[in-house]
């Protein structure tokens, strides 16, 4: 394995490289690139990275990245005995509800748990490409409701992040939390829940166009069987509700099982193309170069879909650096969030709010609005998203903080709030109350944090004059709607700065 | 039979009615500029796909009670509207509107070589596109974009409650998107729309600025209604739309989301709750629209991706289907029963039944006779609107 790898890496070595050598990145380049598989590069991040080639740079982040988080989990997350859900018809309302407002509970400390994660990882890209595949391999809460099978299955997004595809792919197949997202669960011999096989070729593979409905019905009947333990929740293969029967997928014929259903998906160039185009979309462009994409895409499925090779080719493509291709991607909100939280190295006294926060702007992690994922890109951006942007950016930098009131606030805001705040009601409160209080406290929250706008912008230069340039260019991918005037209060400059419409661009 | 020709010959009874209709719209084609989109209209999206089957059910089937024998609603649960048909429980809160003759129920809306994902098939129906055509633009951006709303308008459109736009996405039109009144309000001082686009998401973004600008300048958010809103989430959507609608400033269309409805297992209670919810914001609605003599321009259509399979499926629940029933209410409505039942022996070899009533058909119906601008360049093609206004 080891050995294939290294051959492996060679070989894309020697496919990828242009022939010349590229110039060294500048100041624009590095924080181009930084902000593109981080969130949000500081001053010295992009200065560190200044001088090297396209190629080193991209090494740098690649021979970077990590197949585990460095922050802990929920204590929870460690339990080992049978997971705890209401069953059956027996079960109670109380006990119903109660199950609920825990898995509410739980599944708010599981996002916070990943921001924190995003803040603090020595290697921003695992998470961006974690925070990628959690956005193509759709699982959601809403409908897996235990915060447990939600963590595992970060755990394994994580563990192939930046693997090879195929292992990923294989590995989610078998994913409790998508065995329950996708019917799997329901998916038995004569009576087969077609849900996966109809997404896992339109959304997780071929893409649409690229197979018949009877290729579904019969990858369908594959994996029929793919089930899960109701104690452990761990995967389970049920032989017996298994359709051993002959199956024709993709022209191909045979008693398949659900593996040789992905095998068979992922032989296809198709497959390889779809992830490459999606990856463009999500690193370099809205508008992916098809010519480019299809030899990426083979250099890509040569390697046995090693993901790195496909993300080293991107990262130095000249149409990764090209001038028209710069600020040309909206932020998400979890790029906004962690991005601004990142940059001006602000401390929350928890990270809920955040999470909360980005929810309210459209992303709520481990809750996309469907099997599709967020669509990104302009659809992140309408009046009611943008305003929450606005909002959020506002109430962070309303005012320096230096008094005492924000001592305090920070102090509440240290606990943590949900298990306060949900559990303080109980069952009995009315929902609405709760809400009410549950939003108050998350508005406490986000002003837990400090920000001494004068200090942060003395950092960026010596000089007045000079720092609103500095500024401008560090928080800014595009020109401003209108220039940060130098003589103005350190405040009102940075808030002009992300008040701006490009603070939205990265 | 390939599927095209099933699909045309299990739907083959329900051309003849639209044919006969199709020369009621077209007289009132062109309305002046700056009269049009005095007429509302709300758009409900029940999200995820509601069962039809289950929505208003063909008690008098035998073949029904076969194909659900767990999900089946029981014969003497039903509200019933006529010998054959009658509503889920949940929706008794509508009785009044069908006795008032209020409210028409629309049986069998789809479309041709029906696509059974969702996004697709939600796409198909926001975009108004056939079946195997992929546009951008939703029916209702073409629309204002063919025939502009009146410059005072705060926008084109508001969509409470989601930041999909749906029949709104695409450049070019205004549309709003917001979950409170006074909230968007408070917010939208932070808007700017000055600065040059230079590329196309700055532009977006820009444009989005200026349009908060625009409805801010004539929402408020204060009206005070005597009708009481249903507690919860759709409850609460549905009193922001009426404070939207309670603006002298006009829109011409406010979308409204109901979700949840994708019930591949355990069916019974989710989709009771949520036609629940259906019923009583609806009732809600309109006392509040008649509060604000605006019920008789007002109407209401329901719409969704598609219905699901007659056949229950072994987790209590249905799959994907195709054609469903809708409804339609307002002051002008014609109530009664349109399209047909779905032929429930005669389903096509995935198990999903024909269409009546091609949802185009719908949109045709706002376009030529509730707002008097022409469906044909918005549509793509000549669709029959249906008979359900009184002039």
């Amino acid at each position: 394995m080891k050995s294939y790898s290294i051959v492996a890496m060679l070989a894309a070595a020697f496919i990828a490289f242009p022939a010349i050598a590229s110039a060294p990145l500048n100041y624009d380049d590095a924080r181009h690139l930084l902000n593109r598989t981080g969130f949000g590069a500081t001053d010295a991040e992009i200065r560190r990275m200044v001088g090297m080639t396209r190629e080193e740079a991209a090494r740098t982040l690649l021979a970077a990245t990590r197949a585990t988080a460095v922050t802990a989990p929920p204590a929870w997350t460690n339990d080992a005995g049978p997971l705890r859900y209401p069953r059956g018809e027996n079960a109670s309302d109380m006990e119903r509800k109660q199950f609920q407002q825990e898995q509410i509970r739980d599944g708010l400390e599981l996002r916070g748990w990943w921001l924190d994660e995003m803040l603090a990882t020595p290697s921003p890209l695992t998470e961006r490409m974690t925070l990628f595949w959690h956005n193509h391999f759709v699982s959601s809460q809403q409908k897996v409701k235990l915060a447990q099978l939600m963590y595992r299955q970060n755990v394994t997004l994580r563990a192939h992040a930046l693997g090879r595809f195929g292992d990923l792919l294989h590995a989610i197949a078998r994913d409790p939390a998508m065995v329950i997202y996708l019917d799997s669960a329901q998916n038995r011999k004569g009576a087969p829940n077609e849900n996966f096989a109809r997404e896992l070729m339109e959304l997780f593979t071929l893409g649409e166009g690229n197979y018949g409905e009877q290729d579904i019905k019969d990858a369908a009947r594959a994996f029929t069987g793919w089930s899960l333990d109701r104690d452990s929740g761990r995967f389970v293969f049920r032989r017996f509700v298994h359709d051993y029967g002959s199956k024709t997928v993709l022209g191909r014929s045979g008693y398949f099982d659900g593996d040789d259903v992905l095998d068979i998906l992922l032989a296809k160039a198709q497959t390889a193309e779809f992830i490459t185009r999606k990856l463009w979309r999500e690193f370099v462009s809205a508008d992916p170069d098809e010519a480019e994409v299809k030899k990426i895409a083979s250099r890509f499925r040569d390697s046995r879909y090693d993901i790195k090779v496909a993300l080293e080719a991107l990262l130095v493509s000249d149409a990764f650096y090209a001038k028209e291709n710069r600020g040309v991607l909206v932020k998400s909100p979890v790029d906004l969030v962690v991005g601004t939280l990142k940059q001006f190295d602000l401390k929350p006294g928890g990270p809920v709010p955040f999470a909360v926060a980005a929810a309210a702007m459209g992303q709520n992690l481990f809750s996309p609005p469907n099997v599709k994922g967020w669509p990104g890109g302009e659809a992140w951006i309408n009046t009611s998203t943008l305003l929450a942007r606005k909002a959020f950016l506002d109430r962070l930098f309303r005012a320096d903080d230096a008094g005492a009131s924000m001592a305090d606030a920070s102090a509440r805001a240290m606990t943590p709030v949900p298990k306060q705040v949900i559990a303080a009601g109980g069952v009995q409160e009315s929902e609405i109350a709760r809400r009410i209080r549950f939003m108050r406290a998350m508005e406490r929250g986000l002003k837990s944090v400090q920000f001494d706008s004068a200090a942060w912008l003395a950092e960026l230069d010596t000089t007045e004059q000079a720092r609103a340039e500095a500024a401008t260019r560090l928080l800014l991918a595009y020109a401003p709607q209108a220039a940060a005037d130098p003589a103005s209060a350190p405040l009102a400059m940075v808030r002009q700065i992300v008040l701006d419409a490009a603070y939205q661009l990265k | 039979m390939n599927r095209r020709d099933f699909l045309r010959f299990a739907t083959g009874a329900s051309v003849l009615p639209g044919a006969m209709l199709s020369t009621a719209g077209v007289a009132w084609a062109t309305v002046p500029a700056d009269a049009r989109y005095r007429n509302l209209l709300v758009l409900i999206e029940l999200k995820g796909g509601n069962d039809g089957l289950n929505t208003l059910v063909p008690y008098a089937s035998p073949t029904y009670y076969a194909l659900r024998p767990k999900l089946a609603i029981a014969r003497d649960k039903v509200v019933k509207l006529s010998d054959a048909a009658g509503l889920h429980p949940a929706l008794e809160p509508l009785l009044p509107l069908w006795n008032s003759r209020e409210l028409a129920v629309l049986q069998g809306v789809g479309y041709p070589e029906p696509n059974l994902s969702h996004f697709r098939s939600i796409e198909i129906w926001d975009t108004a596109s056939k079946s195997a055509e992929y546009l951008q633009e939703g029916w209702l951006t073409r629309t204002f974009a063919a025939a502009p709303t009146p410059a005072d308008f705060a926008a084109d459109g508001v969509i409470v409650g989601s930041s999909d736009l749906g029949p709104l996405a695409g450049a070019g039109t205004r549309a709003i998107a917001l979950a409170n009144t006074e909230q968007f309000l408070r917010q939208a001082r932070l808007a700017i729309p000055e600065g040059n686009a230079r590329n196309r998401a700055l532009q977006h973004i820009l444009k989005v600025e200026a349009d908060i600008v625009q409805a801010a300048s004539h929402l408020n958010a204060d009206h005070a209604f005597s009708t009481e809103f249903p507690q919860g989430g759709f409850g609460n959507a549905i009193k922001t739309a009426c404070q939207v609608i309670a603006n002298r400033a006009g829109v011409a269309v406010v979308r409204v989301t109901l979700s949840g409805f994708d019930t591949h297992s355990g069916q019974s209670g989710t989709q009771a709750r949520l036609l629940g919810e259906l019923a009583g914001g609806l009732v809600a609605l309109k006392s509040a629209l008649v509060e604000l003599d605006r019920w008789n321009d007002t109407l209401v259509l329901t719409y969704a991706e598609f219905g699901r399979r007659p056949k229950e499926n072994l987790s209590n629940g249905t799959d994907h289907g195709t054609a469903s029933v809708h409804f339609a209410t307002g002051g002008r409505v014609a109530g009664g029963m349109y399209g047909e039942q779905p032929a429930l022996d005669r389903l096509s070899g995935d198990g999903n039944t024909g269409y009546a009533i091609d949802f185009r058909s719908v949109y045709a119906t706002v376009l030529d006779r509730w707002w008097g601008v022409p469906s044909t360049g918005p549509l793509g093609g000549r669709f029959a609107p249906l008979p359900i206004l009184r002039a």
